[in-house]
């Protein structure tokens, strides 16, 4: 279809239309007996509609994000209609085709069509008009809507339909590409028919009067609802696609796009012959992730391989440590990675190819899948349970998708294929496993090389040609050689960008590294690792559509870091397959700085030569820099080599290895793997650290080789973890992928060395890199005085090093001021502040005001009173920081109106009713001390999604620091370390984030909702998404943040400023139209009224404060919050520190009234009177020309500065839609009236299905207002529902509250769990054995406090996920059970998934283990097994005896007949941590307000 | 880095002073050093702070939190090359510098619990004396141009040695028959003994600096062929004290005292000035006053009174005038008055009085702050036979400057813009051109003023900068 008219999907100013993500639900339905019906259709669509929650609209509600169906060729409508012209089922295919709408334009796509049609020997039946309802699409949805039509298109006499099928690919190919966006061919094949469009789920069947028709009959059917971040129009976007429908993201994306690309010069098949190269490129330009996905999955089958085969191949399970696998089947996996990498991501995929159907997830499992099978004969699999309601009795069996496995219904063999059976088919169809053990080649068997000679040039010269500095040995590498582990720093990070810095820094240092955030969740590798694998491979790549042993010739590397001798290895390998080329990286010094650019050119040139002469390993070495060469900064090298060999699309004829002095931190060896790198080996950082051990920089005793080892160790851990950032498991997936933002590198420099990534505000090109080298290259000429290396000043303040932000003067004349109140000194802070910004390196100081030539009189401005409303401090935990800082600060922000955060540990309630009370109350993946009635007493919940310091990681708090007070208010045990996971185990995307939203309007409908995001480039679609979701704040921070501790790299390599990232968001908003119902809000270093004005100027209604209101109290930026070492009491837990603590409210009164009292007179000078008047006038904002040294530097702020046409406001006007009309919960307030008024005992019956979420929210919410923490009294109010609950059952369930469900439920039951009690059972009647069927989703019971839950059957994935104090019983539960569990009690009387009691550092875990399979599957790392004793087993009876009672379980009623014996089959899972900590008692009771972890009475 | 949290346990250590009892007896340094494992553990005591305060309150930039770290893990000779990066002198500042580091130390924000950076210093410095790691440094290639550095205290030291290993010929001129300035004839060697002066001026020659003492300049002529002149003569004109028997015998400025002790010790010359057996009154409450008082203790004085102007200043750091990070303006006791004699706050002398020579101090109390109103009925008579004036200095002394022609600013001192005179090819440092200071100050005035030499140089050598312009030749 024509995009042209439609402006909004073209890039402009920060906006760019590739960052849009999708996310959605997906269902299809079959009849096993093969037989098609149009009652497939009609329950298909039902199913679509009860997944209308998991789609979005826009800000025109009628404008859905897309929806549709895939069906079997429905050959009763078309013989219909066509009759005797239409060859018999099978040799005809159906095309459907988005056309342009107006008619001249149509007329010429079709008969391009007809002619390609033509020339590829089909014949042309005929054009079909779709039959549609043109009034149903929204306003949105219409204007861009395309002509849609079919064609009928006949085989060739004679073509088989696999070769009829390949015909039909390459025609539609051939048109794709010559009619290019004016024709979309959602599908075009013989067997299988897509309808689909920018339509809401129940829209579609409305639009496509077909669907109605009950000649369309089916044996399958497979509906997609889909959820874009963004809403510019797009018809083609809208799934299915032509083999698939997917629910989840690609988080490799572009390496897998860049990867397919440098294939296809090697592509070739016997199928295909000649005509495949009509259809490249594989990848069509401009599709999505999804597409993109089709497209290989596509070319994959067609050549010959089945469709499970191909999707085993792109979406492998974790098979690296897996043990419990076959071998055949693990042989499977590692052949086919030396055909092509995982794509990897959060991934549900559904499909089909007309004749099976099924669905598969990708490694970790992050989406939710639930089938059932019927007596009757159908299988239904959905995102969710109960979309399609059935009789009980009717049902056989039900399960979920879970990780790494397929689900498939083969309608030929008229069954479900159980997930081994199939594996074993298609790992067993050729002998891969032989092959690969065979072919492939270990690193460590090539024979020992002739170690080098030692270089001439000394070490020192060496290091300082490299840029080392003091702070690379003693920061960096000897905590990296000292413990294995990359070092960790805190509060963020506040010197220049690297593009500003006046130091010349590496070129890693202007790549930020990307992470995921809501549309994907990060990963924990460490906990985790199970999934993770940091194996590489070099080598040449054969032809992907072949399969012979020879593809199996890799040589594997087990970590990329390569030491020097594994370096020599390959360098000399001789074998005859592998063969090696070193290419010099340096050129001569006396050509200065303009010989980059040759030097270069040349490498390209000679790796062009080394590919001719047969080398498969290309060694980028920059050994031979020295006084008279210059090394080429190896960043460069390697991804200009990789993008030049991609473009010659000679890639994959070798792997490339990188020998270099340069890289010596986690981040270097990250950004040089993430642009091509196979391998590294930082020669110069191992030399480095032998001359550590010899100055005795290291422990004791210390070996040079132990040095060594423990950084390359470190260094790997390092880079699982930026790679689990991003939610990317495999560095063979990392490899190439590009996941990094350029910040300050010129346009084209990335356009032709790192082509595809962001580069928005321009930046130095290859002359100035150049240069920065040779000037490097000169300070390294030895002279006196050499025998130090500089100190930079880059981790610490100095004053000849690297400029920081926080730096004696500003500290200092803060603190005067606002201990002294004295404006005067304030002025001089924030000029100084100011001019730092300026001189020093951040993007607003580049800014300047255009002022009018009259401003407005300083007493008509809005008082700095009503300034001050708009100001909240950051999200520190109690925790991270003191009790007496953090209550500081709330004080401080309650007497000016404005804002404080709890941080992510929960509040001491004693705070709730006095001015110690934090308006924001944070829900982050922790969900430490988040109860309902901790929600109920807020303004705002701010999910935090990231934070500046650290985005995409998780955070740990040492057991040490967990206090008895600490542990009270996050509701855990003293002495327990607490880990907060990396993602928040509800939002693995945006739609889970759209239900957070939900439950936590449930739990408080007055609190505005905020979500909280780190800068980064397409954060403005993310937040477009949360604006989408319903949310009714969002915040932008930049990367400068960080109060807290983290690793270095993270603090200065992830993120990117929050004025880009502010831009970005209020400039994607405007063009959405949803700028006007969302308040938006950044933070990152503000420190002035000026920055608040520019803030605001961006876009920005509000604005955080962290650092600045700390230093105000008295922070000096020590920079070791890590270390309980706070000498100002403010970072520490020790008490004696504590009392150091000399900050006070009013020093933080006064710094934010100083500030709005500078915000003011600016806006006196802008001549705006109104704060929100302030909001998104980029007009009023210019680049300053009047500063030197930015311009020179090729930065363009134009982007940073556009303005879209707004249609509505550039604020926030108006609210959201209201969300909670329909809750099922106003019906069960009404019931329970007399409880909540009177205390009296109510009971209530219901009927629930799947679109009743968050079932017993807003009820909770009720109790814990009225009756605060403690609740009502046991069994006050009890509910019996029947049918499938939505998902978040029983969310923060209060005390007195119990939920009795017969049916099943899906994901998030027992959510935060607060009191009440949950019990789940089949329905009467229920014609399957409960005990062997799901009856919950995945993420059961996360962050529950109290309470208990009874589940007669099987639960998902992480049950019981950071449970610290519910008492549950499960007959079974997926992977990862009792995650990162702080308290509580789990009972598992049935089978347990993999990796369970991963992170479990408290609470107790009772295992059945009647089958001894539980240890291999329970992760050690935190907890040891036990058997039960005494006192346990009686606990434990009486919890097996209220799930009997609860449930009818007819398991635990097995159990207790024979009690005595059954107590010995248990397995108790006990922490190491849990078990001190309760020996210790170290239970001391800190606070007024202190919670009890469960301390439920027996029950009967 | 030091050792997590060793603040906590370890307390400060402050400098180990011989007893006053002993030392009075001989004039030989009073300050120890501390043992090595004191010394670790007070570098253990450095938290390595994200923002060094006390980096940034060295004049010098002296990066501390690195050396003291090198000290905690035993590497001196690194610590020593870490030192000497930034300070040319850390012997001299290791001795006399009052330390505003350890004022602005994070620690210090506990008042008293500062890292005891100063005696780290030292340690470091004199371990790298005497095991021979500093030697000198020539310039690897000469320049072929001249400079003349008029004046050999710290900062014309400094700026010397600077410019000598940039490889530039460097002539010392200094009016007195040795060098070192102050150093040498202003404080006493229990403070510093001269050796310490004299091996470092050891080290300059060796390194080719060529010493002109005895050499007034006073004529442009002297300085003619050379391609730059550096002045850094000091800030020597004391402040006098107008009072009625100013005239007398027996009043004195504190230098001409002190110069002559020292002169005495090393055996150069007969003192002029003795307070053996006196009644010693000295006018100044500061370091040279207190220099004077601990020397008129070693002659044996009869008595030894020092007075001050201002009143007394609050025994603890005063958080509303000079908070921390300041310098605090709070009450110290000087080493002198340890070893006795008296002191008092808010005195204005209004005479002396004696028949030819002084005999008798005449004063009053003051309300302590300026307009120093006088107390009523608090006149007050002593005794007084030696009156050393020590208030202070005005500027530097002008014949030269004059002889110049060089601008000067409005306090006196020679006005500069990055240490360049108003007349080409004329450069100024130290005292002379900020006005008193610490020596601190002086070492730094001498190194930037070597920088901006070297720069100007630099220019003339490129062949169209300002030294070429000029005539690129200082001419007298």
């Amino acid at each position: 279809m024509s995009r042209a008219p439609d402006n909004r999907s073209r890039p402009a100013g920060l906006y760019d239309p590739s960052y849009e993500h999708d996310a959605c639900g997906i269902a299809l339905v079959a009849r096993l007996d093969g037989t098609a019906s149009h009652e497939t259709v009609r329950r298909a669509l039902q199913a679509l509609g009860n997944l209308e929650h998991r789609g979005a609209s826009g800000a025109d509600a009628d404008s859905g994000d897309g929806a549709g169906i895939l069906l079997q060729i429905p050959d009763a409508l078309f013989r219909g209609e066509l009759a005797e012209r239409l060859p018999p089922p099978g040799s005809y295919a159906v095309a459907s085709c988005f056309l342009p709408a107006g008619s001249a334009e149509r007329a010429r796509v079709e008969a391009l069509i007809g002619r390609i049609v033509v020339a590829e020997g089909q014949r042309v039946v005929a054009w079909r008009d779709v039959p549609t309802d043109a009034a149903v699409p929204g306003p949105g949805a219409a204007s861009v809507m395309p002509c849609i039509r079919q064609l009928v298109v006949a085989a060739a006499p004679g073509l088989d339909q696999d070769a009829f099928e390949r015909k039909l690919y390459v025609i539609r190919r051939l048109a794709e590409k010559e009619a290019g966006r004016d024709l979309v061919v959602p599908s075009l094949s013989s067997r299988t028919l897509v309808y689909k469009g920018m339509l809401t789920a129940p829209q579609l069947d409305r639009f496509y009067l077909d669907l109605a028709d009950e000649r369309v009959a089916s044996a399958l059917a497979l509906v997609h609802s889909r959820y874009s971040t963004n809403t510019f129009p797009s018809w083609e976007l809208a799934h299915p696609y032509r083999l698939v429908a997917h629910n989840g993201e690609i988080n490799t994306l572009r390496g897998n796009a860049n990867w397919m690309r440098a294939r296809e010069s090697q592509l070739a098949s016997e199928l295909f012959g000649d005509d495949l190269r009509k259809v490249l490129p594989v990848i069509r330009a401009g599709g999505s992730d999804t597409a993109a996905f089709d497209n290989v999955l596509e070319l994959l089958v067609l050549a010959g391989r089945s469709l499970p085969h191909a999707l085993m191949m792109m979406v492998p399970e974790a098979y690296e440590s897996r043990d419990d696998l076959p071998a055949e089947l693990r042989g499977f996996y590692a052949y086919h990675r030396c055909l092509i990498e995982p794509w990897d991501g959060p991934a549900a995929i559904a499909f089909s190819d007309g004749r099976v159907i099924g669905a598969t997830l990708d490694r970790n499992g992050l989406r939710p899948g639930r089938w059932y099978e019927t007596a009757d004969g159908w299988v239904v699999l959905a995102s969710e349970a109960g979309v399609l309601p059935e009789k009980p009795g009717n049902i056989v069996r039900k399960g979920r998708l879970q990780p790494g496995k397929l689900f498939l219904v083969d309608l030929e063999r008229h069954r479900i294929v159980p997930d081994e059976e199939l594996k074993r088919e298609v790992a067993t169809r050729r002998p891969y496993a032989g092959w690969f053990a065979a072919e492939t080649v270990r690193l460590d068997e090539l024979p020992e090389a002739e170690r080098p000679e030692p270089p001439e040039t000394p070490l020192r010269t060496r290091q300082l040609l490299f840029g080392y500095a003091q702070e690379d040995m003693k920061v960096i590498l000897a905590p990296l050689a000292a413990s294995g582990e990359e070092p960790v720093g805190s509060m963020g990070n506040d010197t220049p960008l690297a593009v500003l810095s006046g130091r010349k820094p590496l070129l890693y240092s202007y790549f930020k590294q990307l992470f995921a955030q809501v549309t994907n969740p990060p990963i924990d590798p460490i906990r985790e690792a199970i999934v993770m694998s940091v194996q590489a491979s070099v080598g040449s790549e054969r032809n992907l559509l072949a399969e012979t042993p020879a593809h199996a010739r890799q040589l594997l590397i087990e970590n990329p870091i390569l030491r020097g001798r594994e370096l020599e290895q390959l360098r000399h390998v001789r074998h005859d397959v592998f063969s090696s080329w070193t290419v010099d990286t340096t050129w001569p010094a006396a050509e200065g700085g303009a010989g980059l650019e040759p030097a270069l050119e040349r490498i390209q040139a000679e790796a062009d030569l080394a590919l001719a002469a047969g080398a498969n390993i290309i060694i980028l070495s920059d050994r031979a820099a020295g006084l008279d060469r210059i090394p080429i900064p190896s960043l460069l090298a390697t991804a200009a080599v990789h993008n030049h060999l991609v473009r010659r699309g000679t890639r994959l004829q070798a792997g490339i290895v990188v020998e270099s002095g340069e890289p010596r931190s986690v981040h270097s060896i990250a950004v040089l793997i993430g642009y091509g790198a196979a391998a590294v080996n930082p020669y110069l950082m191992l030399e480095t650290l032998a001359e550590l051990v010899e100055l005795g920089w290291l422990p004791d005793g210390t070996t040079v080789e132990q040095a060594q080892a423990r950084a390359v160790r470190g260094i790997a851990k390092g880079l699982l973890k930026t790679m689990s950032k991003m939610g990317i498991s495999t560095v063979s997936s990392y490899t190439g992928a590009q996941i990094f933002e350029a910040v300050g590198l010129a346009p084209e420099l990335v356009e032709r060395h790192f082509t595809g990534t962001a580069s928005r505000i321009g930046g130095v090109g290859l002359r100035e890199l150049g240069e920065h080298a040779a000037a490097r290259h000169a300070r390294a000429v030895p002279g006196a005085g050499d025998e130090l290396l500089p100190v930079v000043g880059l981790f610490a303040w100095r004053r000849e090093g690297e400029a920081h932000m926080w730096n004696p003067e500003t500290i200092s004349t803060l603190q005067h001021a606002v201990r002294t109140g004295s404006a005067e000194t304030y002025e001089r802070y924030a000029e100084t502040a100011n001019e730092d910004a300026a001189r020093r390196g951040n993007l607003r100081g580049l800014l300047r005001f255009r002022f009018p030539d009259e401003g407005v009189p300083l007493d008509e401005v809005e008082p700095a009173a009503e300034i001050v409303r708009r100001f909240s401090t950051g999200a520190m935990s109690l925790g991270s920081i003191s009790r007496e800082a953090h209550e500081t600060l709330a004080r401080a922000m309650n007497r000016l109106g404005g804002k404080s955060n709890t941080g992510e540990g929960g509040e001491d309630p004693v705070r709730f009713d006095d001015d110690r009370r934090s308006a924001i109350k944070q829900v982050a993946s922790g969900r430490f001390g988040v109860s309902a009635h901790y929600l109920a007493n807020a303004d705002e919940l701010q999910i935090k999604m990231a934070q500046g310091a650290k985005p995409g990681e998780g955070g740990q708090l040492p057991g040490h620091k967990v206090d008895g007070y600490i542990a009270s208010v996050r509701m855990t045990t003293p002495g327990v370390g607490l880990i907060s996971p990396p993602p928040h185990h509800d939002i693995y995307s945006i739609e889970d984030l759209k239900q957070l939203i939900y439950d936590l309007r449930c739990a408080n409908p007055r609190a505005r909702i905020s979500v909280k995001l780190v800068a980064e480039v397409g954060v403005g679609t993310v937040a477009a998404g949360v604006a989408k979701a319903g949310a009714d704040h969002v915040l932008i921070s930049g990367h400068e943040g960080g109060t807290g501790a983290a690793p270095l790299s993270s603090i200065l390599h992830a993120g990117v400023p929050w004025e880009i990232g502010l831009a970005e968001t209020q400039q994607t908003l405007i063009r959405n139209d949803l700028r006007s119902r969302i308040w938006v809000q950044t933070d990152g270093q503000l420190k002035t009224g000026r920055d608040v004005v520019v803030a605001a100027l961006l876009g920005a209604d509000e604005m955080g404060f962290a650092t600045a209101p700390l230093v105000a109290s008295g922070c000096v930026m020590m920079r070791a919050c890590h270390l309980n070492t706070c000498p100002v009491g403010i970072a520490t837990q020790d008490p004696e520190l504590r009392k150091r603590f000399a900050g006070q409210p009013e020093h933080v009164v006064n710094f934010f009234f100083f500030v709005a009292e500078e915000a003011r007179r600016l806006m006196a000078k802008l001549g705006v009177r109104r704060f929100e008047d302030l909001v998104g006038r980029v007009d009023l904002l210019d680049a300053d020309e009047a500063l030197t040294g930015w311009r020179e530097r090729g930065i363009d702020l134009s982007a940073l500065l556009h303005r879209p046409e707004a249609p509505r406001a550039t604020r926030r006007v108006e609210a959201q839609p209201p969300a909670l009309g329909d809750a099922l919960d106003w019906r069960l307030i009404e019931a329970a009236r007399p409880a909540l008024e009177e205390r009296e005992p109510v009971e209530v019956e219901l009927e629930v299905a799947n679109v009743d979420r968050t079932v017993g929210g807003l009820l909770s919410h009720e109790v814990v207002t009225r009756h605060g923490a403690i609740g009502l009294p046991r069994g006050t109010i009890r509910v019996t529902l029947r049918g499938s609950a939505g998902q978040s059952f029983g969310a923060w369930l209060a005390p007195g509250i119990e939920l009795t469900l017969l049916g099943d439920a899906n994901d998030y039951v027992g959510k935060g769990l607060s009191g009440g009690v949950l019990a789940i059972r089949p329905p009467d009647g229920a014609g399957f054995v409960a005990e062997e069927n799901v009856i919950a989703g995945n993420t059961v019971l996360y962050g529950a406090t109290r309470g208990r839950a009874f589940f007669r059957g099987l639960a998902g994935e992480r049950f019981a996920v950071r449970n610290s104090g519910a008492h549950a019983v499960v007959e079974g539960v997926g992977d990862h059970g009792c995650e990162y569990m702080t308290g509580g009690v789990v009972v598992v009387l049935g089978p347990t998934g993999r990796n369970f009691a991963a992170g479990m550092s408290g609470g107790v875990a009772y295992v059945l283990d009647e089958e001894l399979g539980f240890a291999a599957r329970c992760n050690p790392q935190l907890v040891g097994l036990e058997h039960v004793g005494a006192e346990d087993g009686e606990a434990l009876r009486s919890l097996v005896a209220e799930h009997a009672r609860r449930t009818g379980s007819a398991v635990a009623a097995r159990l207790l007949a024979e009690w005595e014996d059954a107590v010995q089959h248990f397995v108790k899972v006990m922490p190491h941590d849990y078990r001190r900590a309760l020996e210790t008692a170290a239970v001391s009771t800190g606070g007024e307000g202190f919670y009890t972890t469960e301390t439920e009475e027996a029950v009967a | 880095m030091g050792e997590l949290g060793a603040f906590k346990k370890i307390a400060r250590v402050g400098p180990r002073e011989r007893p006053p009892a002993e030392r009075i007896l001989d004039h030989r340094e009073f300050v120890r050093p501390l043992p090595l494992v004191e010394l670790q553990a007070q570098g253990a005591r450095c938290m390595e702070c994200g923002v060094p305060f006390c980096h940034s309150g060295c004049p010098l930039g002296n990066l501390i939190p690195d050396w003291n770290d090198l000290v905690y893990r035993d590497r001196f000779e690194a610590a020593s090359e870490q030192l000497h990066r930034t300070n040319n002198f850390p012997e001299f500042t290791g001795r006399l510098c009052p330390a505003p580091c350890e004022a602005a130390c994070v620690l210090e924000i506990d008042e008293g619990s500062a890292v005891s950076i100063k005696q780290i210093e030292l340690a470091i410095v004199e371990r790298a004396w005497k095991e021979g790691w500093i030697a000198p440094q020539a310039a690897a290639e000469r320049t072929g141009r001249s400079v003349a550095v008029v004046g050999s205290g710290p900062a014309g030291l400094a700026c010397a040695q600077q410019l000598a290993r940039a490889g530039h010929e460097v002539v010392l001129f200094e009016r007195d028959e040795e060098p070192g300035g102050l150093l040498r004839f202003g404080v006493p060697d229990f403070k510093i003994e001269k050796r310490v002066v004299e091996r470092r001026v050891a080290q300059l020659e060796e390194e080719g600096v060529e010493l002109r003492c005895g050499v007034e300049v006073d004529d442009p002529e002297q300085l003619a062929g050379f391609d730059a002149v550096v002045l850094a003569t000091g800030s020597r004109v004391p402040r006098d004290l107008p009072v009625p028997g100013r005239e007398l015998d027996g009043v004195h400025f504190a230098m001409d005292y002190l110069a002559g002790r020292n002169r005495a010790l090393a055996g150069t010359a007969e003192p002029r000035l003795s307070a053996a057996g006196k009644h010693v009154v000295v006018i100044g409450g500061g370091d040279t006053g207190a220099d004077c008082v601990a020397s008129a203790h070693r002659e044996e004085a009869a008595s030894v009174t020092q007075i001050e102007l201002l009143g007394e200043p609050p025994a603890r750091r005063p958080d509303d005038l000079t908070p921390w990070p300041l310098w605090p303006a709070k009450l110290r006791t000087s080493y002198a008055l340890a070893e006795g004699g008296e002191r008092s706050f808010a005195i204005s002398t209004t005479g002396l009085s004696g028949e030819g020579r002084v005999e008798r101090i005449h004063w009053v109390r003051n309300e302590g702050a300026p307009p120093f109103a006088v107390v009523p009925d608090s006149e007050e008579t002593r005794p007084a036979d030696l009156v050393l004036l020590a208030m202070g200095f005005l500027g530097p002394e002008l014949p030269l400057l004059d002889a110049l022609g060089v601008e000067r600013d409005g306090r006196g001192n020679v006005a500069t813009r990055d240490h360049a005179t108003s007349r080409p090819g004329v450069f100024a440092a130290g005292d002379a051109r900020r006005g008193q200071s610490l020596i601190v100050w002086a070492i730094e005035e001498g190194r930037r003023c070597a920088a901006a030499v070297e720069a100007w140089l630099a220019d003339a050598d490129g062949g169209d900068g300002a030294a070429a312009r000029s005539g690129a030749r200082f001419a007298g």
